[in-house]
């Protein structure tokens, strides 16, 4: 993950990646994951070029962002943690997981320690409430995180 | 719909436009509708309400707020009625134990993140939120208060959900806390106006309307202010100022606006006499209930502190001004009027109409002039916008107005817009016009600015032919040349309809190699592929519809490129049905009007010359007095006639030519050579800076009367005030007319159209009667044509064949050369209107404060010319000062600005140079050359000056 700043160049990427995705029936969701991923985020300058490039207005491409969280206005951390509340996860425990975690990270929700290391989310139902309490760490999912929340804290900010 | 005062229905969801009709059984009461109708727009049919709160008939029904469940018989669950189309034999109940328990669950749900300042809401009276909680029987909400978007303040701390009122705008406010979210105002921005200037952000509880992107506001959003939002909310969240700051309104009356051709109608909703706001009207049917900013909001014009209510008079133009009474000033102008006749003869005076008067007004201008004056010295500002138009369609098809109604757009597959802007001079059609292309219809722009129609959101121009300006001619006739050399011409419709001998002239003119459009390229500055895709794309791609401005009329062959608009629409056989047509887009309010009421020096009230025996004849016979069979002076003519010495005195209604007519500095001299200059206005315009007489005018607000709008509809207006300066401007002209012995006595405008009705056989059966039950007619209407008629030459045109007419392109002889090395167009913004007389006295200055100077970036480098820097601006008329704004909207080589504002003075660069046949001048093509400044030019500061003294007023004498 890389975080550009420069004004230019984030238009510049963000161009790119909406031309490769010219001729879908609906790109904008795909162009602002591959936006997301480039950058670690989706800076306005992202979000005006991209109304520009597909012909939309600047409220069409703001209401579609904001409704996902997971797309980010503000650059991340390196890594995401993102630790699940959903009934099956609570019920094996994972309130007492989040508060662990918030607190050995001294973060808040969608908050980013000092380090820029690792943010902290939270998500509802990863799917894997089999192995309730679950937890994310980018892309792997991680199950059983009562069990093993000090490594996996420790891989997050490593 | 906030329409609690003439209850203007809401049937829920729009109308289908079905022909098969579905018959279903709804609350026991059978119901035929057409087929694709909702449930809930049946069962309005059919006067029984169904409670809602996200639907409402001006957009798609949106099935969110989950109020207007209803049971149906044979299905399960309780669908939405807006979303649930009828079907036959369907048996729908709308008033169950269990539909009035959801609803009233929905309904605490709302109420539970809703403030409950009912009584000081100013919405309170006009609140859906408020008639649905009583529809329901909400009496109590049993949730405890919790996390909320309204409470300021929550356990001693700030809430963080709490957004404040956004103020920006300067029409209306948002005020976040009193949203439901139902979204009526996101899909009214969409769906009816087209900008998408709004949307949802985020989800869930934390949904919230918001205009452009999170860090902007209403103002600095993509929001073009038409009002269409504050239109659909059905709460306070989106309100007037004006609401918030008067209170209800008490009545409303039905008028017409008073800005561009569009004519749109409106509810003037009043307290007393007090104006508290504009509302478009839905049955009006220019709008269909949509407005834009200058007709919805922009009308503080009329009771603003500039307007002068008492008359004035003065020896000479270097004196102040001394108000007078009604009775002196009037019997001074008479006097000087009928002194200047006996010294320097009968045609030594003359008059200007108003476009933006009444037609009955218009009528007795012209009236006054022809009878009490003796002379046909009588013109109106169409000479200086859409004469061309009138001769180019008279030649052509036999009438000088367009052929359709708005509501022919719907079935348009294929638009050309020609040297217009609609979404700045006609939002109104502009949002019409939208809604069709986002249905797929097909655009051609044949403009050299990139106006935003070429790409704006959900809009792009399958092409647009950025000409170089003066080139109009060139690229119609290689529109032709590709046509008919690629065999696209529409024979049956030719030779049955047209002049076939006429078509085989023009076709073989059209079909020179010199025409081509590879031979005209490097003068018109348009590819040959492109302009040949474009022409192949009009000819074959189904209803092709012609909308133009003018950006094709005030070039010096302005006629001949109106005469190859019709050309083509004959050759594509696009005329004669809906969706297809040439359609001028006037640029005032009544344009057309002013043209049909024989304000021209040649013509008598519906088209016919002067020097006809038969028509004179209807005339005299009812005013009892010979009419001069002479036509008379145009205004050039009238102010080329003063400086000579021989027309000495001016009735101008309504009209600045001193700002809108082209060569300032021509007019200035003219104006100032003449010894009795008669201004009749609301304010001391800047042609009243040589004026004699000041005769203060009536607002469209303080008087009745009709306007006649592009698709030559004839609206009404009608008085909701009394006028301020204590006559309605026809009783102004009647005492002007009476002083001078004319012994006219109207009591009502409506006498007036009866006297047109009776003269002119195109308004034969029109009067006010007609109008009260129909709403509107568009002319000719008589007893061919009773009801009036919507689109022209359904059965041939009206001059018998449409005649074909070879148009060469000659260029004008305004060229560039290395002094002068760029063209000057000139054109329109949103927020203000012609010479902003009115619109400058608005709050819609914050979009527009002053004319900007509009250049390429390369011409701007060139120059050394930066973004906001002052220039100046010279041709070989004269010059000016503005600020640039670099811009690739325009070509490199050709610079733009606007004309609203008076201390630019942008006519003074413009040349003389006219139309060929109808003087109209060449506004939109004068070379120039822009270099770095300093500020304003001598001119500018010596015309300040002139102003400023020239509007001294004395008090009235005790």
């Amino acid at each position: 993950m890389q975080t550009a700043t420069d004004a230019s160049a984030i238009r510049a990427r963000t161009l790119e990646i909406a031309t490769a995705h010219d001729g879908l029936e609906a790109p904008l969701l795909p162009t602002l994951h591959g936006v997301q991923n480039a950058l670690g985020h989706i800076p306005e300058e992202a979000l005006l070029t991209l109304a520009e490039h597909f012909n939309l207005s600047r409220a069409e491409v703001h209401g579609v962002m904001s409704f996902y969280h997971d797309f980010k206005t503000k650059p991340g951390g390196r890594k995401v943690l993102k630790i699940c509340r959903a009934e099956a996860c609570q019920a094996m425990g994972a309130d007492a997981v989040a508060a662990a975690a918030k607190d050995k990270l001294g973060v808040d929700w969608h908050e980013t320690t000092p380090n820029g290391a690792v943010t902290l989310e939270p998500v509802y139902c990863l799917g894997l409430c089999a192995c309730a309490p679950a937890a994310m760490l980018d892309d792997k999912v991680h199950g059983r995180v009562n069990e093993q929340l000090d490594t996996l804290l420790a891989e997050a900010q490593s | 719909m906030k329409d609690f005062i003439i209850p203007d229905p809401d049937f829920g969801t729009p109308a289908s436009k079905s022909t098969n009709t579905v018959t279903l059984i709804i609350d026991g009461q059978q119901v035929s509708v057409p087929e694709g109708t909702s449930v809930m727009r049946a069962s309005a049919e059919a006067g029984i309400k169904i409670p809602k709160l996200c639907a409402t008939d001006m957009v798609d029904a949106f099935g969110s707020c989950r109020l207007c469940l209803v049971e149906i018989e044979g299905r399960r669950g309780t669908p939405a009625s807006c979303t649930t189309p009828v079907a036959e034999g369907m048996v729908v109940h709308s008033q169950t134990p269990k539909l009035h328990k959801l609803r009233k669950g929905v309904m605490e749900l709302y109420i539970s993140d809703h403030p409950l300042d009912c009584l000081t809401c100013a919405a309170n009276g006009d609140c859906e939120l408020q008639d649905m909680a009583g529809v329901v029987g909400l009496r109590d909400v049993r949730y405890e208060p919790g996390e909320n978007h309204f409470e300021t303040r929550q356990n001693g701390e700030a809430n963080p959900a709490y957004q404040p009122k956004d103020e920006t705008n300067p029409y209306f406010t948002y005020d976040p806390s009193k949203c439901i979210v139902c979204s009526r105002c996101v899909r009214a921005c969409e769906e009816v106006q087209g900008t998408f200037a709004l949307t949802i952000e985020g989800r869930g509880f934390d949904s919230r309307v918001s205009p452009g992107m999170g860090s902007d506001d209403f103002l600095g959003s993509e929001c073009v202010s038409c009002g269409a939002c504050v239109q659909a909310c059905p709460t306070a969240t989106l309100q007037e100022k004006s609401i918030i700051e008067v209170g209800q309104p008490d009545h409303s009356v039905v008028t017409t606006c008073a800005y561009c051709g569009v004519g749109c109608s409106f509810k003037a909703e009043m307290r007393g006499e007090e104006l508290v706001r504009m509302v478009p009207y839905k049955q009006g049917k220019a709008n269909r209930g949509h407005s834009c900013v200058k007709g919805r909001f922009a009308y503080g014009y009329t009771s603003h502190k500039d307007r002068i209510l008492n008359p004035m008079i003065r020896d000479s133009i270097e004196d102040p001004w001394q108000e007078v009474s009604w009775d002196e000033a009037i019997s001074f102008a008479a006097t000087k009027l009928r002194d200047l006749q006996s010294k320097h003869g009968v045609r030594s005076i003359g008059g200007i109409t108003s476009s933006r008067c009444t037609n009955e007004e218009t009528f007795l201008v012209q009236k006054l002039i022809r009878q009490v004056f003796g002379n046909n010295n009588t013109d109106t500002c169409a000479r200086v916008c859409h004469s061309p138009t009138g001769y180019g369609l008279k030649t052509t098809f036999g009438t000088s107005a367009g052929t359709q109604d708005f509501d022919s757009v719907e079935d348009t597959d294929v638009v050309i817009v020609m040297g217009a802007n609609p979404t700045d001079g006609h939002p109104v059609f502009a949002s019409r016009l939208k809604k069709r292309l986002r249905q797929g219809a097909k655009l051609i722009v044949i403009d050299p600015r990139r106006i935003d129609l070429v790409r704006t959101p959900h809009i792009q121009a399958a092409h647009h032919l950025a000409l170089t300006p003066g080139t109009n001619v060139a690229v119609m006739t290689a529109l032709a040349h590709t046509i008919v050399t690629e065999g696209l011409c529409d024979e049956d419709f030719i030779r049955t309809q047209c002049d076939w001998e006429e078509f085989q002239d023009w076709a073989e003119f059209v079909s020179r190699p010199e025409n081509s459009p590879e031979s005209t390229a490097l003068l018109t500055g348009v590819p040959a592929e492109e302009l040949r895709s474009a022409a192949r794309l009009f000819a074959t791609g189904g209803n092709g519809a012609i909308y133009y401005g003018l950006g094709v009329t005030e070039h010096s062959q302005g006629s001949t490129t109106v005469i190859s608009i019709a050309n083509l629409a004959m050759a594509t056989g696009n005329i004669g049905r809906r969706g297809v047509g040439v359609n001028p887009l006037r640029g005032q309010n009544n344009v057309q009007g002013a043209c049909d009421m024989g304000s021209f020096p040649h013509e008598l009230p519906g088209y016919r010359h002067v020097s006809d025996d038969a028509t004179r004849e209807v005339f005299e016979k009812i005013w009892g007095t010979k009419i001069d069979d002479e036509p008379g002076l145009r205004i050039p003519n009238m102010l080329d006639a003063a400086v000579e010495g021989t027309f000495k005195g001016l009735y101008c209604q309504g009209e600045d030519i001193l700002q809108s007519d082209p060569n300032t500095k021509h007019v200035a001299a003219g104006l100032k050579a003449m010894e009795c200059v008669i201004v009749h206005d609301l304010f001391l315009n800047e042609t009243a800076n040589y004026a004699h007489v000041f005769l203060p005018g009536s607002s469209f607000l303080e008087k009745d009367g009709t306007f006649t709008n592009a698709e030559r509809r004839i609206n009404r207006v009608r008085k909701v005030m009394a006028p301020k300066n204590g006559y309605a401007d026809w009783q102004v002209t009647q005492l002007l007319a009476n002083a001078m012995d004319a012994g006219w006595n109207y009591t009502h405008p409506s006498q007036v159209m009866d006297e047109i009705a009776a003269t002119t056989p195109s308004f034969a059966n029109v009067n006010y009667d007609a109008l009260e039950e129909k709403g509107s007619i568009q002319w000719p209407c008589n007893d061919a044509a009773p009801e009036g008629t919507p689109i022209m030459h359904t059965n041939g045109f009206v001059r018998g064949k449409g005649q074909f007419v070879v148009t060469e392109y000659i260029a004008t002889d305004e060229k560039t050369g290395p002094r002068y090395p760029l063209l000057l167009t000139t054109g329109r913004i949103l927020s203000q209107y012609n010479v902003g007389a009115q619109t400058r006295r608005t709050e819609n200055v914050v979009w527009h404060d002053q004319d900007d100077l509009e250049i390429h970036p390369f011409d701007a480098e060139n120059r050394g010319i930066q973004d906001g820097s002052w220039v100046r601006l010279a041709s070989r008329s004269g010059e000016t000062a503005l600020r640039a704004k670099v811009t690739d909207r325009v070509s490199p080589g050709v610079v733009y600005t606007t004309f609203h504002h008076p201390d630019t003075q942008a006519n003074v660069i413009t040349t003389d140079y006219s139309d060929w046949a109808t003087n109209c001048p060449e506004y939109k093509v004068t070379a120039v050359q822009v270099s770095p400044s300093n500020g304003p030019t001598d001119w500018q500061e010596d015309y300040a000056a002139r102003a400023k003294a020239s509007r001294r007023i004395l008090p009235a004498a005790e």
